[in-house]
């Protein structure tokens, strides 16, 4: 699915009958899940319930362990991503990720967004900066980077860091981006301008976000997905999910009689 | 209130004596290395000058230099650290990088640390009949080095594969993420933060083999040559096994000129130890994380 144009589909991702196990251990049952193209869905749950292992599925990342064994289908945009032509380096690409721990690469700023477009070859030395500058205007980063880019990037707050974390995946235009609780290692304020960034982003990615926060799924999200011991419970609108909850279980969660 | 109870002193007594015998222990790791470099400095010193390192020997080794043995001993190490890095920091890239971890990794991991336990001497045998015979290298400095690289070769897989795995995981998943596949991951992120303690590493590792004897006497250092070698399938000599025929090959040698042999043969050591932890410290004043 690499370059070529495809029609708005309605679901970025799709999921049907995935299960997961961790050599015995089964970390996903039966898994549907149909995330709506263009909007933030957050997912939440207690810990250990799947959320992560969902998110790394998803771009396949979870195949590094060699004791990992899937079955079931998962889509994205339409395409399966277990087909048989699929190349993983452009599953890769088409997902992007980040994570709890921001992990710039010890790299300087510039490297650091350019790595991803240097990897797919996307970049000419007549466009670096301009993907440089459009990268770090998009996170919000580019006033308060430009003019040290030649900078480690460990040395940024860990507020910019994360947001480098999300800029270094867009030169290479990924269709989705899964957030594992971007916000936890930041202070309120750096969660504040993340969750500002992940709303200005919204539209031109799928965002599919964890979180344990509900203030910030609820604040944060178009949809939410509440799990539980590996199975979806429930996926709604966010409101409804925080005012009408369908399930005890949800409701449960939500108000913190659990994890 | 705050006063000493009982066992407060009893805790303070076995306090002192424990630290006093691991200080003990420490002193007495010290003694002997204070004592040899003691007694080649008190015997060897006087042999030492200039001349004695620029020099050949002379009168049948029992007078002048140590000229060729030093220029040989600087080819032995260096010829042998360009066959061993390589294969061994690419070994270890693999291991460390690429080998998925099932039982014939394991079973290569336990091989090298067994290799490492190979006494010398088997090492000179099996470069005799490898590098010397077969290979028909002769008996020159390339079968030495060889045989030198095969012997390091153990712990500069080791040495590297410390480095690579000091490098955090977070990482590499990070470019694995990004859709990098592991061998951008490696030169783009893995080696540039590594290669500063695997070279510090490798070379402090191989500069001991300065020192090994049993693999070269057969397989390239000679008792005595007139001439340097000119390139690797030359003969040469060197000077641990200088060391060792001055010491107990030639009647009539002067006592001072074998502990000044010794104190050469150390000093280089210490030199190459001292040069790759200088290094090592210059280039962790530049570390990126
Ligand atoms: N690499 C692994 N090997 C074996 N089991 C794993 C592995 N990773 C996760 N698990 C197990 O799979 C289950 C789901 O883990 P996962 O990390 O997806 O949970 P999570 O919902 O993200 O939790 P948290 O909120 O704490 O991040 C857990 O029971 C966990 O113990
Ligand atoms: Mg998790």
């Amino acid at each position: 699915m690499a370059n070529e144009v495809t029609p708005t589909v309605e679901h970025a991702i799709e999921t049907s009958k995935l299960n997961l196990w961790y050599g015995t251990f089964q970390a996903l049952f039966d898994v549907d899940l149909a995330i709506k193209n263009g909007i933030v869905t957050s997912m939440i749950g207690p810990s250990g319930c799947g959320k992560s292992t969902f998110l790394r599925s998803v771009n396949r990342i979870v195949e590094r362990l060699g004791y990992v064994r899937t079955t079931g289908r998962i889509d994205v945009h339409g395409h399966d991503i277990f087909g048989e032509d699929v190349e993983l380096v452009q599953v890769r690409k088409q997902v992007g990720m980040v994570f709890q721990r921001p992990n710039p690469l010890p790299l300087s700023i510039r490297d650091n967004v350019l790595f991803g477009a240097r990897t797919h070859r996307l970049e000419t030395k007549s466009t670096r900066d301009e993907i440089v500058q459009s990268a770090l205007e998009q996170v919000l980063l580019w006033d308060s980077v430009k003019d040290r880019l030649g900078a480690r990037a460990t040395t940024l707050s860990l507020e910019e860091q994360q947001k480098l974390c999300i800029a270094r995946l867009l030169p290479v235009k990924p269709r989705v981006l899964l957030m594992d609780e971007p916000c936890s290692a930041l202070d309120p304020k750096g969660t504040e301008a993340v969750e500002e960034l992940i709303w200005e982003l919204r539209g031109q990615y799928t965002i599919l976000i964890v979180t344990h926060n509900m203030a910030q799924a609820r604040r944060a999200s178009d949809e939410c997905v509440f799990m539980l011991m590996g199975k979806v419970i429930e996926h709604t609108r966010t409101e409804e999910m925080f005012v009408a909850p369908a399930h005890r279980e949800t409701a449960d969660y939500i108000e913190g009689r659990y994890g | 209130m705050f006063e000493a109870t009982e066992l407060n002193d009893r805790n303070r007594r076995a306090e002192r004596l424990w630290r006093w015998l691991f200080g003990m222990m420490t002193g007495l790791l010290i003694v002997p290395v204070v004592l040899i470099l003691g007694v080649l400095i008190v015997k060897g010193g006087p042999a030492l000058s200039i001349d004695f390192l620029f020099t050949e020997p002379t009168d049948g080794m029992r007078a002048g230099g140590v000229f060729p043995a030093l220029i040989g001993t600087i080819w032995l190490v260096a010829v042998a650290l360009l066959v061993s890095v390589p294969i061994g920091v690419a070994a270890a890239v693999y291991l460390s990088e690429y080998a998925p971890d099932n039982w014939l990794t394991r079973l290569i991991n336990l091989c090298i640390i067994n290799l490492a336990g190979v006494p010398s001497i088997v090492h000179a045998l099996f470069g005799v009949g490898a590098f010397v015979l077969f290979f028909k290298f002769g008996i020159s400095i390339l079968a030495a080095s060889c045989t030198l690289a095969v012997l390091t070769l153990p712990v500069v897989i080791v040495a590297t594969r410390e480095s690579l795995q000091a490098v955090p995981q977070a990482f590499r998943e990070a470019c694995w993420n990004m859709g990098a596949t592991r061998w951008q991951t490696i030169r783009r992120v893995v080696l540039p933060n590594s290669i500063s303690g695997i070279l510090t590493g490798v070379i402090l590792e191989v500069s001991r083999t300065t020192g090994e004897t049993a693999p070269i006497m057969f397989t390239g250092a000679v008792f005595l040559l007139p001439f340097l070698p000119q390139s690797v399938f030359d003969p040469t000599m060197a000077m641990s096994l200088h060391l060792f025929v001055v010491s107990t090959q030639v009647p009539g040698v002067p006592d001072e000129l074998p502990y000044g042999v010794a104190l050469v043969l150390i000093g280089m050591v210490l030199c190459m130890n001292a040069l790759s932890i200088a290094f090592r410290v210059y280039l962790r004043g530049k570390k990126k994380w």
